[in-house]
């Protein structure tokens, strides 16, 4: 579908055998993948399959109890979510996490603490360079707002804004860290049809103008096969399919787990 | 009929009889306001960005109060140290404590207990109440001190304004309290709303996890809002003890900013400082003008009476939305 993509690179992120329980729910059973350097991986698999609770491993909300990460050729058993977030892993929520009293750019901006530099005080007194540096980081923030086409809401506070424009104040929240990873937990969740192209072809940009690598929850079948360059199929915190979407669409295992628990 | 007299009209006939009283106690009102504002202040920093209902803000204040006195004492008995220089030194160091005071709290109590029910953070701010108190003790023994007020350069005595054929009496300290906390409030709120950190505080107080993934660090932003409250806690303490003295019994201060929180909102600071000045305000005149008909003793009830009346008109509080549960 996409024009011409960048070939898969190295190995960014590399997961091996992550096991993560919940008193006596196993969430995630002994799971093992790589991700290369500019692709679009996709996790899938039916609700509560613990596709969730890999991103959260990945991103160091939860610390399994098995296994390890590697990120950039160094091993973690943990990750820490302010030291991922450091080493550029950005992610959105399934559940929408915004800052709801904020406005969509102060939200974006936010996106930017890390990148932030000037001392407190020179800050709070509009001190030079400080204001230049907050000015930068604006012109950043308003350029990803041009991109993802909200200009309209740049100054409605978000917890006005309807589901899908919600999604996608939350998606350039995530893109102005300007991440190597981006983590994307059902990015088109409750989107229509019009949304949910507007929102592929966002990925599919990031993915192409920065080599950002994709690594993405989704439900919509039809949408994972068309953008994803490889598949990761969960069922029961078991990893029961992985491969090129083609491969994965024809997996026994696959189609049993999708007919078990119809969508 | 004569009751409702008393209550209803009696008190307003007295107000337009003689508008200088009025003005006093408005001015009265006003000052204490500015200090149940402080006080409600350092509550809500707390609150948006932790969750957590500081209940060691009261004795925050005594501590802080404490350790400026007490360090004064200390450089002081060094041998030939100027007064001034001794009170601005003592005034510094004790911002050191307060500092310390953030990272240990952070360290030792915040950080233990992060992701524990915000029940088990409450208790545990009871515990760092009765550590303090102890600690303080022993340091600083029991009995009250008196405020280092003419050291620091806070002025004493009053001036007179001649007015509606009587006058207004305006103390000098209760000035000085109104323009340094219009100035600490100030300094705060453009720290807050202009700075980064201050959009981290907001972000950490709309989600705990969407802070955390755009590497907002929650420990930063907690040693941050402790020490903003801990020196409100030592300005509300120097102008609160420069009425009276500073003791152990100024803790319950505290239950003083309860009603400016229910009227204001635990996570508004325009909220703190309106709902201080309506307390502070609608207690003066209820005191003086409707107390002596319920026989004195109002004004331990009176806040609370003024808030929870306020909230039947305006259940949402001063600045909140209307809050629509989802069902
Ligand atoms: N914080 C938690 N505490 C307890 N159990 C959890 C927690 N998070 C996930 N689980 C459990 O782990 C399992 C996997 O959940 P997870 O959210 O990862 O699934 P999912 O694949 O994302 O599902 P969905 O498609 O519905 O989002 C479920 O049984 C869930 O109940
Ligand atoms: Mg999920």
């Amino acid at each position: 579908m996409s024009a011409k993509r960048r070939p898969p690179g190295e190995v960014l992120l590399k997961v091996e055998n992550i096991s993560l329980s919940f008193g006596g729910v196993r969430a995630l059973s002994d799971i093992s993948f790589e991700i290369r350097r500019h692709e679009v991986f996709s996790i899938i698999g039916p609700n509560g399959a613990g596709k969730s609770s890999m991103l959260n491993c990945i991103n160091g909300f939860y610390h399994p109890q098995g296994g390890s990460i590697t990120y950039k050729g160094r091993t973690r058993r943990q990750m820490r979510p302010h030291e991922v977030a450091s080493q550029g892993i950005a992610r959105t929520f399934q559940n929408i996490a915004l800052f709801r009293g904020m406005s969509t750019l102060d939200n974006i901006m936010t996106g930017r603490s890390l990148k932030m530099r000037a001392g407190l005080l020179a800050q709070a007194i509009r001190f030079g360079p400080a204001l230049k540096e907050e000015l930068e980081h604006r012109e950043f923030c308003e350029r990803i707002i041009d991109f993802l086409e909200i200009e309209s809401i740049r100054k409605v506070p978000v917890g006005r804004l309807p589901y899908g424009l919600q999604k996608r104040v939350e998606l350039g929240r995530a893109l102005a860290a300007e991440p190597e990873l981006l983590l994307l937990d059902e990015p088109m969740a409750g989107m229509n049809l019009e949304e949910k192209r507007d929102m592929c072809r966002f990925i599919l940009d990031v993915n192409d103008e920065f080599g950002t690598t994709i690594c993405m929850i989704e439900h919509d079948m039809g949408v994972v096969m068309d953008i994803s360059d490889r598949v990761v199929v969960l069922d029961y915190g078991r990893k029961i399919g992985e491969g090129q979407p083609e491969e994965v669409r024809s997996n026994q295992a696959v189609i049993d787990a999708y007919l078990g628990v119809q969508h | 009929m004569d009751l409702l007299y008393k209550i209803f009209l009696d008190p307003f006939v007295q107000m337009g009889a003689a508008p200088d009283l009025l003005l006093q106690t408005l001015w009265e009102g006003l000052v204490g306001g500015v200090l149940y504002a402080l006080i409600a202040l350092g509550f809500v920093l707390i609150f948006k960005a932790s969750g957590v209902f500081n209940f060691a803000q009261g004795i925050m204040v005594v501590f802080a109060g404490l350790t400026l006195v007490g360090l004064f004492g200390v450089i002081s008995g060094l041998g030939n140290v100027n007064e001034h220089v001794a009170a601005f030194a003592a005034l510094g160091l004790t911002v050191g404590v307060m500092f310390v005071l953030a990272v240990g709290i952070e360290r030792l109590v915040l950080r233990p207990l992060v992701n524990q029910p915000d029940i088990i953070l409450f208790m545990a701010t009871f515990g760092l109440t009765y550590v303090l108190i102890g600690v303080g003790e022993l340091i600083f023994g029991g009995e009250p001190k008196v405020m280092i007020t003419g050291e620091l350069f806070l002025p004493r005595g009053s001036t007179d304004w001649e007015v509606f054929g009587g006058f207004v009496s305006f103390q000098h300290i209760d000035l000085a309290a109104a323009i340094i906390a219009s100035l600490m409030v100030a300094g705060l709120a453009v720290f807050f709303s202009k700075t980064r950190i201050g959009r981290a505080l907001r972000a950490v107080a709309d989600s705990h996890k969407a802070a955390l993934s755009v590497g907002i660090s929650l420990e930063q932003i907690w040693v941050i809002v402790w020490f903003a409250s801990g020196l409100v806690a030592l300005v509300t303490g120097i102008m609160w003890a420069a009425r009276s003295d500073v003791s152990f019994a100024l803790q319950i201060i505290a239950l003083r900013a309860l009603p400016v929180l229910i009227l204001g909102g635990f996570t508004s600071i325009p909220g703190a400082i309106v709902g201080g000045l309506i307390i502070g305000v609608g207690e003066k005149l209820g005191e003086f003008y409707w107390g002596p008909l319920l026989g004195g003793g109002i004004e331990s009830w009176l806040a609370y009476f003024i808030a929870l009346v306020f909230l039947l008109f305006r259940p949402q509080g001063l600045f909140g939305e209307k809050i629509i549960e989802r069902v």
